[in-house]
């Protein structure tokens, strides 16, 4: 009977098993994958406060944010012109620094502290680092160069540094991430 | 698996002999590295490295189990934990160099035994599976020293982690998301830590199971020797025991003399100072370097500095990379010559002395320098050598190329072509082995 049909009981056994193992590996598989992810402490841990309402113009700082530096800088006026007088897109990564910082916060200039090339940590933050050529972070890596918007300008780096998400919680605290 | 003539495994006492009809590894290990392994006679100094690089790797799975006895995977006790081995652990000191310098011995054992490989012609038919494995192994020794490097979680240790890590991040789409789930957060930390430490313990043990099956595809054809021409009868060959098991253990005490001047006098000179300093993910070393066998691959990664129509240099540099290595995977299949030694390649034997092995010499020591003017321009140029021979030279070469007249066997290579070494097979031995004509032809 089952043979005028076209599918045998057999048949329809060993598709039925081979889809159970099937779907079986699968689920096996993906937990052992997904442990690999970011575990639920890092998570936790990705968003930073920073107070810095004791950074003067021209000066820098590190902040750690996912364990990673973050660049918080309060531009000078003479810097925030000579961001402004490039024309954006002319650039590698074409951005205005008014693009890359909050509204009518324009001289906060907060990025990751993290190269996009290969990750190095560029000089430029720290008391007494050298900026590079353009005023802003220099990568001593590869020699990427960035400007006062801390844009990529020369060197082997594809973008600019990321600004990551961050919202001014009050006048001098920023909250990153 | 071996040829007709080799000798048969018979044991004596019946102890042997019980076991033999049990489990006959003993007949196993003979047939493998014993008397019943037929290897042909003129085999030279460059056929000693593959049974170095087995004893290399030996050291290394010894001496990184009593590292691991002493060595915690946790990122505010790692450095410490290996710097009280060197200092505090009875022999400490002996296991981590030994263990460190015996990487560095096992790529330069590797290294010659693959550009040996080039120049022999090894990986050409019929022994392309040895050759495929044999790449395998090269890229999973590469996996496990660059985890290996992270573990005493010093400067070097971590910024090489980021930027081989980050590297990933270079793919389009899914790099980003791939780097953090290789890392296990979003930069080196210790989820990275332990799971680099994990699967540096694993890696080697699939190392050893990769070299069994190199050694197995090796042993169906036999050996290849110095004029890559077959063997033909049993006069071309010499059993494994006690030949070159003698001839191996004498290299091995060549090896041992240089291998303990590293580990006893210069411990540290294959590494880098700042690798004494502590991780630090806010401060990065003036100058990351990989480790010394990295640096050919990483100058090639630095040698793209421009965007290649919609492709990013950087994915470029990472694409050629990687690129560099599975070329070798093509390789069989690129060089058509019939013709398997260099010895009678005139021009790939000009082209390999010349072209390849420069191109290597500039790689390597561009790898090592900052990347800056000239450096780079170096890299760009020897890399595009690089590519053009795999790619471009040894199929052109294979195809134009007049090779010279090779011996009629190797026996005929070793004793001359007199009369008495004209050792024609007497019972048509030849098509029982591997027909060859073609080549001895040419």
């Amino acid at each position: 009977m089952a043979e005028t049909e076209g599918v045998r009981r057999r048949d329809f056994i060993n598709i039925a098993a081979v889809s159970a193992a099937g779907v079986a590996g699968v689920g096996i598989v993906i937990p052992l994958v997904s442990q690999m992810s970011a575990s639920a402490d890092v998570l936790a841990a990705s968003s930073t406060e920073v107070d810095i309402s004791a950074i003067q113009p021209g000066q820098a700082i590190k902040a750690i944010f996912r364990k990673q530096p973050v660049f918080v800088r309060n531009l000078t006026p003479k810097e925030i012109e000579e961001a402004n007088a490039v024309d954006a897109s002319s650039l590698r990564d074409p951005q205005t620094l008014a693009e890359r910082t909050k509204e009518g916060k324009e001289n906060w200039l907060i990025t990751m502290g993290v190269c996009t090339h290969l990750g190095c940590v560029p000089l430029g933050a720290g008391e007494g680092e050298v900026k590079g050529e353009f005023g802003g972070y220099f990568c001593p890596c590869h020699g990427s160069s960035y400007d006062t918007a801390a844009r990529i300008r020369k060197g082997p780096a594809p973008t600019n540094l990321e600004v990551p998400e961050y919202a001014f919680t009050s006048d001098t605290v920023v909250k990153i991430g | 698996m071996s040829f007709p003539w080799a000798q048969e495994y018979t044991p004596s006492h019946p102890f042997m002999k019980w076991v033999d009809e049990k489990l006959p590894i003993p007949r196993l290990v003979y047939n493998a590295v014993g008397g019943g392994y037929e290897v042909p006679r003129n085999l030279n100094y460059m056929w000693n490295f593959g049974f170095l690089a087995g004893l290399c790797l030996i050291i290394q799975i010894v001496t990184g189990i009593v590292m691991a006895m002493h060595y915690a995977a946790n990122t505010a006790v790692a450095f410490d934990t290996i710097e009280q081995t060197v200092r505090d652990v009875n022999w400490g000191w002996l296991m981590r160099y030994a263990h460190a310098n015996g990487a560095s011995a096992f790529f330069v054992v590797i290294y010659i035994h693959i550009f040996r490989g080039f120049f022999y012609g090894s990986y050409k038919a019929p022994r392309e599976m040895v050759w495929l494995l044999g790449v395998v192994i090269f890229l999973l020794m590469m996996a496990t020293a660059f985890m290996g490097y992270v573990l005493p979680w010093g400067q070097m240790s971590f910024w090489g982690a980021k930027v081989i890590t980050g590297l990933f991040g270079a793919i389009p789409f899914v790099g980003e998301p791939l780097q953090q789930w290789l890392l296990g957060g979003f930069a080196p930390d210790n989820a990275a830590l332990n799971r680099f430490f994990s699967l540096h313990y694993l890696l080697p043990f699939v190392i050893l199971g990769v070299v069994i099956l190199h050694i197995w595809a090796l042993h169906i054809p036999g050996s290849s020797n110095p004029t890559g021409v077959e063997v033909k009868s049993s006069s071309d060959t010499v059993p494994f025991y006690p030949y070159f098991v003698a001839k191996d253990g004498w290299f091995i005490g060549v090896f041992a003399i240089l291998f303990s001047i590293m580990v006893f006098y210069l411990p540290n000179t294959l590494g880098h100072p700042d690798n004494y300093i502590p991780a630090n993910p806010m401060s990065t070393p003036a100058h990351i370097v990989p480790e010394w066998y990295f640096w050919p691959f990483y100058a090639i990664l630095r040698a793209f500095t421009q965007d290649f129509f919609f492709i990013p240099a950087k994915l470029m540099g990472v694409l050629a990379m990687f690129g560099a290595i599975l070329v070798w995977f093509f390789l069989p299949w690129l060089d058509k010559s019939p013709v398997r030694s260099g010895n009678y390649r005139p021009l790939y034997k000009k082209f390999f002395l010349f072209g390849l092995i420069p191109a290597m010499a500039v790689l390597f020591y561009c790898g090592g320098a900052p990347a800056e003017e000239p450096y780079v321009m170096l890299s760009q140029l020897a890399s595009l050598y690089y590519f053009a021979h795999f790619l471009i030279i040894i199929p052109i070469v294979s195809a134009i190329e007049k090779p010279l007249p090779l011996p009629y066997s190797i026996t005929e290579s070793v004793l001359g072509a007199d009369e008495g070494s004209q050792l024609r097979p007497a019972h048509g031995a030849t098509e029982a082995v591997h027909g060859d004509a073609a080549v001895n032809g040419a």
